[in-house]
């Protein structure tokens, strides 16, 4: 189970270019749960993720995963623990090592690293038999360097690896969207078989209200820096996009709002 | 002929620097410059030790330690103390200097009538081949001194490449390599970057250390001076290298490199011989890898700006 508990973060503090990413945020994930969060651009939602990864540590507050206190742990010691795949194709593996090399690397993802060799033949039949389930025919490529394939394929591929040792959480931060539309939905229908198959606890970012529809469990709406709507079980069940669209339109119009009565107050008063 | 045996000898030996530098400069893509303090440590460790009478298999496993402990501080330096990393490497190059003036105690330890591997082997051939002075290979007359010692650093040579490229396909090593290639990557698989840099540089160190240690026993001294500008020997020698093998595996390149150190040690060889003054060659060397570095750029504008003529043609 992931808990976050009243995380705030707040970037460049003190400076003109101030921005507090996370306001007081809390969030239960419970086992086996996959989780979507959407939100405009500067909502804070893929802050949320990297503040879960340890890309940073929070100002406040703190995160507990799998019955780990992890706030204050760095963030290739939380590896051990969760999986990720990130929004760039080519970040989530080593472009001039193998495919079976890279996989041996995301094998050992937790465990020590010993001085026996990585790639084993019984290990290949392995990996090849795991590639295989991805259906891209790269069970036959397996000694290539990785950064021979396409982004569709190396994202894929670091999807495969990030579940490999099944973490205790999968992190998805955009995953396909700096992919074409033919390998987005590829990916995005292995994303959900995987994660079904594995029976694993998930935190996806998205911009695609499709995308949130369509694969988690759960919707968690984000704005400035805060969670402001959940969709749950049945709510989540019915929801769809127009739905969605018209939650965004309100939070917005509702800061508009507060927004424009504040200016009036300040017109009257200061 | 004894310029031929005596080159490669010395490029074998120099083989351990730039197989260190391709740890450091290639797999985790660290420009260190500890280099020219840490071949010289090696060197002036080798020399004291001997001098004092130990043997001269523990002088060089003292200097690899020696090498490996000043490169994991500039790791250090780096890591923890987010210094950058060129100067992180002068300070620790700067700090060896003064180092290796008081291991020596002076700026020079010559080493005559002494037991290096050198003359150990020697000995140890003269006895096999029945005190012949000199054995008679392809018509040439080479002193068995002179091959005792090329034999000798290539088994050395061949011994630390194996061991290295088996290293880098282990689980440790792959990381390693990763860890050079996408940083961002082997921290979300679980790996310290930063244990993995030090370790790197200390393992790179360690080797340019035992190639200091080598080039003492070989030149029959250690100086205080002799590390100046090896970085960029090592450097031209792995150029050199990769561009023998062209775009290939770990063990073809690794191979490249000591052939590689090799040929750039003939060359030299060569040029002093057709008259170049030894005081240019640090600025030939020099001249020699700002080529080597700009060159590919340049003949690749070049084709462009053809094949962009060609297509101007066609239009």
């Amino acid at each position: 189970m992931l808990k976050i508990d009243s995380v705030s973060k707040t970037f460049h503090a003190g400076t003109v270019n101030e921005v507090r990413a996370l306001q007081d945020v809390s969030l239960s994930i419970e086992d086996g749960c996959f989780t979507g969060i959407i939100g405009t651009n500067g909502s804070g939602k893929s802050t949320l993720l990297n503040a879960v990864a340890g890309t940073f540590t929070p100002d406040a507050g703190s995160i507990h995963l799998a019955g780990h206190d992890i706030t204050r742990w760095p963030e290739y010691k939380r590896a051990a623990l969760i999986g990720r795949v990130f929004q760039d194709p080519f970040a989530g593996t080593a472009p001039d090592m193998s495919i079976a090399e890279n996989i041996a690397i995301a094998m050992k993802r937790g465990q020590h690293r010993s001085f026996g060799f990585a790639v084993t033949r019984a290990f290949k039949d392995d990996v090849a038999d795991r590639v295989r389930t991805l259906k891209m025919g790269l069970e036959d490529r397996l000694d290539n360097p990785i950064g021979t394939l396409s982004g569709g394929q190396r994202q894929a591929l670091t999807l495969l690896m990030a579940v490999w040792t099944r973490p205790k959480l999968l992190l998805l931060d955009e995953h396909t969207a700096a992919l074409d539309p033919k390998s987005a939905a590829k990916v995005a229908e292995l994303t959900k078989i995987i994660i079904a198959r594995e029976k694993l606890t998930a935190l996806m970012v998205t911009h695609s209200m499709q995308q949130a529809v369509d694969l988690p469990d759960r919707i968690i709406m984000m704005h400035r820096g805060a969670i402001v709507e959940d969709y749950q079980d049945e709510r989540k069940q019915r929801v769809r996009v127009p739905d969605l669209m018209a939650t965004f339109d309100r939070v917005q119009k509702r800061e508009l709002f507060d927004e424009s009565v504040a200016g009036m107050l300040k017109a009257q008063y200061c | 002929m004894s310029l031929v045996i005596g080159a490669f000898t010395m490029g074998l030996i120099l083989s351990l620097l730039s197989l260190g530098m391709f740890i450091s400069f290639r797999m985790i893509r660290f420009t260190d410059i500890t280099v020219d303090g840490s071949i010289t440590l090696g060197a002036s460790i080798s020399a004291l030790m001997i001098v004092e009478g130990y043997s001269p298999w523990l002088a060089m496993l003292v200097s690899t330690l020696g090498g490996a402990l000043a490169g994991s501080v500039t790791g250090i330096l780096y890591t923890r103390f987010k210094i950058q990393e060129i100067l992180s490497g002068i300070l620790m190059m700067t700090a060896l200097y003064s180092i290796n003036l008081r291991v020596m105690g002076k700026s020079n330890i010559p080493l005559l009538d002494v037991t290096t591997i050198s003359t150990g082997m020697e000995g140890f051939f003269e006895k096999i081949t029945a005190t012949a002075s000199k054995v008679d290979i392809l018509g040439w007359q080479v002193p068995i001194g002179d091959l005792a010692v090329f034999m000798t650093s290539a088994m050395i040579a061949i011994f630390v490449a194996v061991l290295l490229c088996g290293f880098l396909f282990t689980h440790a090593g792959t990381a390693l390599r990763a860890a050079g290639s996408n940083p961002q990557m082997v921290r979300a698989q679980g790996v310290n970057n930063n244990t993995m840099i030090v370790f790197s540089l200390a393992m790179a160190n360690g080797l340019v250390a035992l190639a200091g240690s080598l080039l003492a026993q070989y030149q029959g001294f250690a100086d205080v001076q002799m590390g100046i500008g090896m970085m960029v020997w090592g450097l031209a020698s792995i150029i050199i290298g990769e561009a023998l093998v062209g775009k290939a595996g770990i063990g073809l390149t690794i191979a490249g490199v000591i052939l590689g150190t090799i040929l750039f040690r003939l060359l030299i060889a060569i040029a002093l011989r057709w008259g170049l003054n030894p005081n240019d060659l640090k600025l030939v060397t020099a001249f020699f890898v700002f080529a080597a570095l700009v060159a590919p750029a340049w003949f690749g504008m070049l084709s462009r700006k053809i094949s962009g003529g060609l297509n101007y043609v066609k239009n």
